[in-house]
């Protein structure tokens, strides 16, 4: 085993290297969706704001400074989401395909313009690895989970943050009613179009810290195109996971250990191809086993008009 | 014409008036909705509010609980006039509303649902215990029995109504509105529902009671309010009147509370079923093992409380949802892996209880809808070509027999009103003579008028020796139209009985007790 995949520890840091920007992004996709906001533009928010923060970085050099460049754009990009599905009431996947596109599209056009040319940005200075002291010493495990960027710290943290946001505050009540039942949450006095603002926005945020974790946790540049996929596959972790964050997150370490195959197995053995179809072909085989017993909230995708 | 009526005004209010509307009018487009419309409730005390759907009832409320503005006109709480521009609005002046279609979130428990919007905090979480102790102690106090731990999604609709009801309460409410409560209970949970409206105006409380059933206004309400096409008719004592009187009153004219009908000539089976099971969308067991024969002559009719399996058992009887087992026969043939197409064609007419979806496609014309069962057939069809002027001078012919408003086959559907596209519904489906019928809730939200028409179409049809399967949840048609009436529980014919049944004995069947019980 050890020869073919590497050592299990060295495997599980890998699972959690590549699981953490999933997670980011099902966690804030859950509160978009929670609000009844479908949000397939996840892919784009996490895409600008790998950039953003790499560019924050750039100019900069302060990775606070890009940890800010990095949220305020996944933070407008996020608005303008809300602002086409809630507002304006438009189709919810149209608007997150268009986030998609403007994303991809943008992030090119500003690298030649910013950097002068395309592909793969300069290096900056990126979120190096913080041993946690007497954590990260205990044997296999201590290593692979406490000896990670702090972006990876920080998603421990978000998960039961997450869970207990939506589940013991009256604004996660508030939240998960107004992705099942618009009418009921205007009756009892509560601004829905405010809610499913609150929601994207979240979703906005949390996947940004996605984005600038691939950018600059685990690389230390903006490569174009660099999510290749990974906001589809965190969407495919939150309906696996029932819209729930426990369930979410154990769906992302799900696919993020099949990314962590993918790149540390070698090519000799199995082609190149097929393994990096792995992830893929398990998003697509989870979604048609639970997607369809999965209970999304009732009033997902629908604008909500008042007569 | 009895002495005691009072014309609208104050007269009449014995107690400390604690909500007045004066001269309210709102206007949609063309339509005066409602026209200077007043309206007074005394402390502790149920008003009535009678009319027609469509008289102007529910647009009236919906002005006091802020989701429409008035064009003209004021609203005064406890002698102060009150701006209401949302819904937030009425509740500060402690004014609660019961929708007729609920507004409670399945998902969600009991407490949730109560607290939605007026959460008790603790901190900055939200403390679930409290909302869970308020809950049990508002429940017990009036007696709205109802576990606030269950999710809504497990509640059966008498208890769904109960939680509407604490919603109100647990905002304090001190007038209540109730749109329509009574359309989807049982008799006995009606007479529950009556003794907690007793329990809240003894406290203090002032009810407003919506409905257009007029028996049970004359027993519970204090005073009647009647709107007529927007307008107040009349306010009357309830001691002082008759359904007759307020029959009247709400149309207009003379109406025949009961139809005339004539002997049954009863003939042949023509429409069976045997063992029949259905699951429903969700895949549960809708109908379980039902069995049930209509003869040629003869309208049987299935009551029961909304949800108990007559969509589906509709549905699968006119063959547009698969048996699961069982056996449909229809004059004697075996349908049962028969389509809807086939059925239609052995001569099967079926009227969906939704008109809107499933019985006519809106953006369709008349005569589009007319031809939709028939459009690729003489003389319709040829060669695969379609006629639309033979559609347009068929359509025409049935519209004109139904009494269809206006009669024109290029209207769209979708521009009709209920009642005149359940009467289309009715000319495309009868105008075929067919031999079995089923009707689904045929006068579902229809006005009085169409009601008497589609009554006396389905008797005429009986007298032709069709065979006529009627479902609905209206007691009052089932019992006035049906030979025989059997009563649907949990997707079971749990019994079977007589038009002269009593309301006790068919409120007990539709509650699911069956025969051995009947005298507990």
């Amino acid at each position: 085993m050890d020869e073919i995949f590497g050592a299990p520890g060295q495997l599980l840091a890998s699972t959690i290297r590549n699981a953490t920007p999933l997670v980011f992004a099902a966690l804030g996709g859950m509160f978009s969706e929670r609000s009844g906001v479908v949000n397939i533009g996840l892919e784009g928010l996490m895409l600008i704001s790998a950039f953003a923060g790499v560019v924050g970085a750039f100019l900069s050099g302060s990775a606070v400074v890009a940890l800010g460049f990095a949220l305020a754009a996944g933070l407008i990009f996020a608005l303008i989401h809300a602002l086409m599905c809630v507002t304006f009431e438009a189709d919810q996947i149209i608007s997150g395909t268009a986030i998609n596109l403007l994303a991809l599209g943008g992030t090119g056009f500003l690298m030649v313009s910013i950097f002068g040319s395309g592909g793969t940005s300069p290096r900056v200075e990126g979120f190096g690895e913080v041993p946690i002291p007497l954590l990260s010493g205990i044997p296999v495990v201590g290593p692979a989970l406490f000896s990670q960027s702090v972006l990876v710290y920080l998603m421990y943290v978000m998960v039961p943050v997450t869970f207990f946001v939506l589940f013991r505050t009256p604004f996660g009540l508030r939240l998960r009613a107004t992705g099942e039942s618009p009418e009921a949450v205007d009756t009892a006095g509560v601004s829905v179009g405010r809610m499913r603002y609150y929601g994207v926005a979240l979703s906005g945020l949390l996947a940004s810290l996605g984005g600038i974790y691939l950018s600059m946790g685990i690389l230390s540049a903006f490569t174009e195109g660099m999510t290749n996929g990974r906001g589809f596959i965190a969407l495919a972790a939150l309906i696996f996971g029932r819209w729930n964050p426990i369930g979410a997150t154990g769906a992302a370490l799900l696919f993020g250990f099949a990314l962590a195959v993918t790149f540390s197995a070698p090519q000799e053995v199995i082609p190149n191809e097929f393994l990096q179809m792995i992830p893929y072909v398990l998003t697509i085989v989870a979604l048609a086993v639970f997607g369809g017993r999965a209970i999304a909230p009732a009033a997902i995708g629908k604008p909500y008009r008042k007569e | 014409m009895t002495e005691e009526r009072t014309r609208g005004g104050t007269a009449g209010v014995g107690a400390p008036v604690v909500l007045e509307m004066r001269g309210v009018t709102k206007t949609f487009g063309p339509v005066r909705a409602n026209d200077g419309v007043s309206i007074t409730l005394g402390r502790g005390e149920i008003l009535g509010l009678l009319g027609e759907n469509g008289a102007g009832k529910s647009t009236l409320m919906k002005i006091l609980y802020g989701l429409y503005s008035p064009d003209e006109g004021e609203v005064i709480v406890d002698g102060e006039r009150a701006e209401i521009k949302d819904p937030k609005d009425a509740v500060s002046r402690g004014i609660g509303m019961v929708h007729q279609h609920f507004t409670l979130i399945p998902a969600l428990t009991v407490a949730e649902n109560i607290v939605l919007g007026a959460e008790p905090r603790k901190g900055a979480t939200l403390d679930l215990a409290r909302a869970i102790r308020d809950t049990e102690e508002l429940s017990e106090r009036y007696g709205l029995r109802v576990n606030p731990r269950t999710r809504v999604a497990d509640l059966s609709v008498g208890e769904q109504q109960r939680v509407e009801i604490l919603k109100t309460l647990y905002r304090k409410a001190r007038i209540l509105v109730l749109d329509e409560p009574t359309a989807v209970l049982t008799p006995q949970e009606t007479e529950d529902l009556f003794s907690v409206l007793k329990e809240l105006v003894a406290d203090g409380l002032s009810i407003i009671l919506i409905t257009h059933k007029l028996g049970e206004l004359l027993g519970i309400s204090d005073r009647i309010t009647i709107i007529r096409d927007g307008k107040v008719v009349e306010t009357v004592e309830a001691a002082g009147t008759d359904e007759g009187a307020l029959a009247r009153l709400m149309v207009g004219r003379e109406v025949l509370l009961r139809v005339e009908k004539t002997e049954a000539k009863v003939g042949e089976a023509r429409l069976s079923a045997e063992g029949l099971v259905v699951r429903s969308g969700a895949g549960a067991k809708a109908v379980d093992e039902i069995g049930l024969e209509v003869r040629g002559g003869e309208i049987l009719g299935v009551a029961g409380v909304d949800g108990n399996g007559q969509t589906e058992l509709a549905e699968a009887l006119a063959g547009t949802r698969p048996a699961e087992s069982g056996v449909v026969r229809l004059d004697g043939e075996d349908v049962t892996r028969v389509g809807a197409n086939g059925r239609q064609e052995r001569g099967l007419a079926y009227v969906p209880e939704d008109r809107g979806t499933k019985g006519l496609v809106q953006d369709f014309s008349l005569s589009e809808n007319n031809a939709l069962k028939t459009y690729d057939e003489a003389p319709f069809s040829k060669w695969g070509w379609i006629f639309p002027k033979a559609m347009r001078r068929r359509a025409a012919e049935a519209l004109r027999a139904y009494d269809v408003r206006p009669p024109d086959p290029d209207a769209r559907a979708g521009s009709l009103s209920g009642g005149n596209q359940q009467k289309a519904v009715l000319a495309r489906e009868l105008s075929g003579d067919p031999g079995v019928i089923i009707a689904a809730q045929p006068t579902r939200g229809v006005d009085v008028g169409a009601i008497e028409f589609i009554h006396r179409q389905l008797l005429e049809q009986r007298s032709q020796g069709k065979a006529i399967l009627l479902i609905s949840l209206e007691l009052e048609e089932v019992r006035s139209l049906s030979d025989r009436i059997a009563v649907i529980y949990d997707g079971r014919i749990v019994g079977e009985v007589g038009p002269d049944a009593t309301d006790e004995e068919l409120g007990l069947l539709m509650a699911g007790r069956t025969g051995g019980e009947k005298g507990a």
